[in-house]
């Protein structure tokens, strides 16, 4: 088997723009403001020196490398720049801790960043350039494993609303979450369906960000900070297409199922439950979050509403899942919002998460899931 | 012996109960018409009634396609061609439309006729559909309905014979639409009704009762294009025919459906004839077109079929005038799916197989059926060994379904769903269905659709629509 990648790089610094419609800020804003507080947290004050390579994602991105390179005057050196449905943040750190484990860089960069509010629709535009798989909107494609999961397992749209009340909850102790407002699980079933059985609370707020990381070697971490944070696992996987796919049971997506697998035995974690203290997940509908809790291990499938039920994932839960309000309430602006999970679990790990702190976690999973979906991007963190 | 092989029908699912033009309640059994749904046009209705006629039938014996409509949405572009495709008629097919007049029909029929009659082709698809519209609230939007019918015509054990035709040509400005008009216009009611319709029908029925030898009561049935109920009963005694050889001509029902409208009374009179039958078909339109059929011992060995009763039973009525102007895209909406860029051409070019005659693909190695087909099979991993696998005419179940309300449509929401076809899975929205309708598992069959103006022209595909249970004529 390969060398593993546990504990050979560390994050030294992240930092995130204020998440939401800004209106008034450029992409150029939110890329400043998210490297320098990822730079003086690292206690960087000379990138144009220390920054070796930048490994940027974004989704809607405009002037490829260059508006990075431009917004953060980082010149002569590699800018790459990924992209792949809501994963693109995780496989741009994944690219940035490659770059380092290998020794090709001492320091770099990672930035997620997207600002799909500059396009006058409240979510994804609907796509005319095709007559198959129409209408191709997250949505339509999240939404379609409901009807067969509720049949089986017995759950309906209050077990999701559940989620949503619990991540609005946890949005409104994120200083730089998006929406910060306390809801009922009578508002969800109320609001307007977008796609059944997904209402507007079901789903996440599309939102403008960026987010960054400053990864170093291990070995170097202590010359930023005391409390380096070490990469456990990163792992992308990608899956059959699941409107295609002959054997999709509509209960579970493989590209979680498939990148967990390889995650958890990167890190040696076997009874993930038991193992981690703290989760981001990929909250982009309340059902995606229900059945991730399911496909990551946290418990097994078909029991995640009795969970949800008894708080076992709520702040005060037995482990916490999306601290800061995940996509529902900090916000997804799909290139940073990997980024954004790695900036909440370092906050946690390094117990910096203030109000929405979980006490003495010293392992985090992050992860996101995306297109119909068919990728996964997950990363563990721990303390040393 | 040249005559009619098979025939087939399609009315629109959708009925405007007439009360809502005014503005009043619709009422259960009162007078309606047929309109195309939101995704229907002159090219799908003339599929679907293609398909209800080639049931049974061996499409690969069609060496000819006519194609009649005064409502297809293109001026420059063949319907007929899409219409084959859907169909996945041989590629040297000759095709061909008809355009231009509410005689559009019979003309096609009559061509097909005389292509049998001369030996130079083996069948041929006779297809008129029109979806007319007079404008709203107009004098003519009550009369037009919408729906399509085809025959296919052969010189090998027709159920009809067509003994006899006999045609005029009258110049008379009576209905027009002018280039870039969407709704049609008629001049005054009486005038067109004493100079146009009732002299021209009589003066080509009398000329084929000369030519044929047969009077008013040879007939069984005849079936007459009617502007209304009462002009037809005026042509009717004019001719010395009893109102119960008549062929009830669907007025509150169906309505007028133009250019397919002669044909459709005809398809309803064979539904009903008996071997030994002699019909009676005219048309209407810049002149007249009558014919002499006489029912073979056929008719009675013809599988069941979709035809036009069958058609007629099948309602959904609309239940606000709004959603039929909105399905007619006669309401303007903030985003207009026309003024987006749309579907490049090269892309429909390369993905006509799938999209339009919906051909899945069967690996040569393990049997796993694509769609749309695959260089490597998602199951063993064999690369290019697959044989092309029409996908239209089977039969599907539901495996999942979502509601989208953000997707144009004239009701929403859009019933999306993931089907499956003997291991294969097709993700199609579903028409014909409200979220009421629709279950886990439901057995469906696909049809042609519209699924989108985007780009200003119609661009197909299919969808499932809920496995008609009931039983065929």
């Amino acid at each position: 088997m390969a060398e593993s990648i546990k504990d050979k790089v560390a994050i030294v610094g992240v930092g995130a723009c204020q998440f939401g419609e800004n209106w008034s800020q450029s992409r150029e804003d939110m890329i400043v403001d998210a490297a320098y507080e990822a730079y003086a947290d690292a206690g960087i004050d000379d990138p144009q020196r220390r920054i070796e390579a930048v490994f940027a994602g974004a989704v809607y991105p405009r002037e490829g490398t260059s508006e990075i390179a431009e917004a953060l005057k980082l010149f002569d050196r590699p800018i790459s720049i990924v992209s792949d449905y809501c994963q693109t943040g995780t496989d741009a750190f994944r690219f940035g801790a490659f770059a380092v484990a290998c020794g090709m860089y001492d320091t770099v960069l990672v930035v997620g960043f997207d600002k799909p509010k500059d396009r006058g629709v409240s979510g994804p535009s609907v796509a005319f350039d095709r007559v198959r798989g129409l209408p191709a909107t997250p949505a339509g494609w999240f939404s379609l494993c409901a009807a067969r999961y509720f049949e089986t397992f017995g759950a309906g749209r209050e077990d999701l609303a559940r989620i949503a009340v619990k991540n609005h909850h946890n949005g409104t102790l994120a200083p730089k979450s998006m929406l910060k407002r306390e809801i009922t699980i009578e508002d969800v079933l109320k609001a307007r369906i977008i796609s059944w059985p997904f209402g507007l609370y079901d789903c996440a707020a599309q939102s403008d960000g960026a987010a960054a990381a400053v990864l170093t070697r291990a070995d170097l971490a202590r010359g930023f900070r005391d409390d380096p944070v070490l990469l456990k696992a990163v792992s992308i996987a990608v899956a059959e297409h699941p409107q295609r796919d002959p054997d999709f049971d509509f209960l579970a997506w493989k590209p979680t199922i498939y990148a967990a697998r390889d995650a958890y035995a990167q890190a040696g974690i076997t009874e993930p439950f038991r193992e981690l203290d703290v989760v981001q997940l990929h909250d982009c509908f309340t059902l995606t979050e229900m059945l991730s809790y399911e496909d990551l291990g946290l418990c097994k499938k078909g029991e995640a509403k009795e969970c949800v039920k008894s708080g076992t994932f709520a702040l005060d839960g037995e482990l916490p899942v999306n601290t800061d309000g995940g996509l529902k309430t900090f916000g997804h602006p799909t290139g940073a919002t990997g980024v954004r999970m790695i900036y909440e679990n370092t906050l946690q790990l390094q117990g910096r998460a203030g109000d929405r702190q979980v006490e003495g976690a010293t392992t985090a999973l992050s992860h996101n899931i995306g297109g119909p979906p068919t990728t996964c991007g997950i990363a563990i963190l721990g303390m040393p | 012996m040249t005559g009619i092989a098979s025939y087939g029908a399609y009315v629109p699912m959708t009925r405007l109960p007439l009360a809502l033009i005014g503005g009043r309640p619709a009422k259960e059994g009162g007078p309606e018409k047929a309109v195309a749904d939101y995704d229907e046009d002159a090219v799908t209705m003339a599929v679907e009634a293609a398909r209800s006629c080639l049931r049974g039938f061996d499409a690969s014996v069609v060496d000819g396609l006519f194609f009649a409509s005064t409502s297809y949405p293109l001026h420059e572009k063949q319907a007929a061609a899409t219409i084959a495709k859907a169909l996945s008629l041989r590629r040297d097919v000759s095709t061909a439309d008809h355009a231009g007049s509410l005689r559009a029909g019979t003309s096609a029929f009559e061509a097909g006729l005389h292509a049998v009659a001369a030996g130079a082709m083996r069948s041929v698809l006779v297809v008129a559909s029109d979806c007319r519209m007079g404008a709203p609230r107009g004098p003519l939007e009550a009369k037009l309905g919408d729906g399509a019918v085809a025959f296919l015509l052969s010189n090998r054990h027709p159920i009809a014979e067509v003994v006899a035709s006999h045609a005029v040509a009258n110049e008379l400005q009576d209905f027009w639409r002018a280039d870039g008009e969407d709704f049609t216009h008629g001049w005054e009611d009486r005038f067109i009704l004493q100079e146009g319709y009732a002299p021209n029908v009589e003066e080509a029925i009398r000329g084929l009762f000369q030519k044929s030898g047969r009077a008013a009561a040879d007939f069984s049935r005849a079936a007459i294009h009617a502007p209304d109920a009462r002009s037809l009963g005026g042509v009717a005694r004019g001719l010395g025919l009893a109102p119960e050889q008549i062929v009830d001509p669907l007025i509150g029902r169906l309505g007028n459906n133009g250019a397919a409208y002669a044909l459709t009374l005809l398809a309803s009179a064979l539904e009903s004839a008996k071997p030994g039958d002699s019909l009676l078909v005219a048309s209407y339109g810049d002149g007249a077109h009558a014919f002499v059929l006489d029912v073979g011992d056929g008719i009675e060995k013809l599988e069941p079929r979709r035809g036009v009763r069958w058609h007629l039973e099948r309602r959904r009525p609309l239940r606000s005038y709004d959603s039929y102007l909105r399905a007619r895209r006669l309401e303007p909406s903030e985003w207009e799916t026309s003024a987006d860029l749309g579907l490049s051409a090269t892309v429909r070019f390369r993905e006509r197989d799938a999209d339009i005659s919906f051909q899945g693909a069967k690996c040569r190695a393990c049997g796993q059926i694509h769609f749309p087909k695959q260089r490597v099979c998602i199951r063993c991993f064999e690369k290019d060994a697959w044989d092309p696998y029409p996908l239209s005419e089977k039969r599907g179940v539901v495996l999942s379904y979502t509601f989208d309300y953000f997707f144009p449509a004239s009701e929403p929401p859009t019933v999306v769903t993931v089907t499956e076809v003997e291991g294969c899975r097709i993700q199609v929205q579903l028409t014909n269905a409200r979220p009421d309708d629709v279950a886990l598992d439901m057995p469906v069959e696909y049809v042609f659709r519209k699924i989108h103006d985007a780009g200003g022209k119609p661009n197909y595909f299919w969808k499932a629509s809920p496995l008609a249970a009931a039983r065929e004529d």
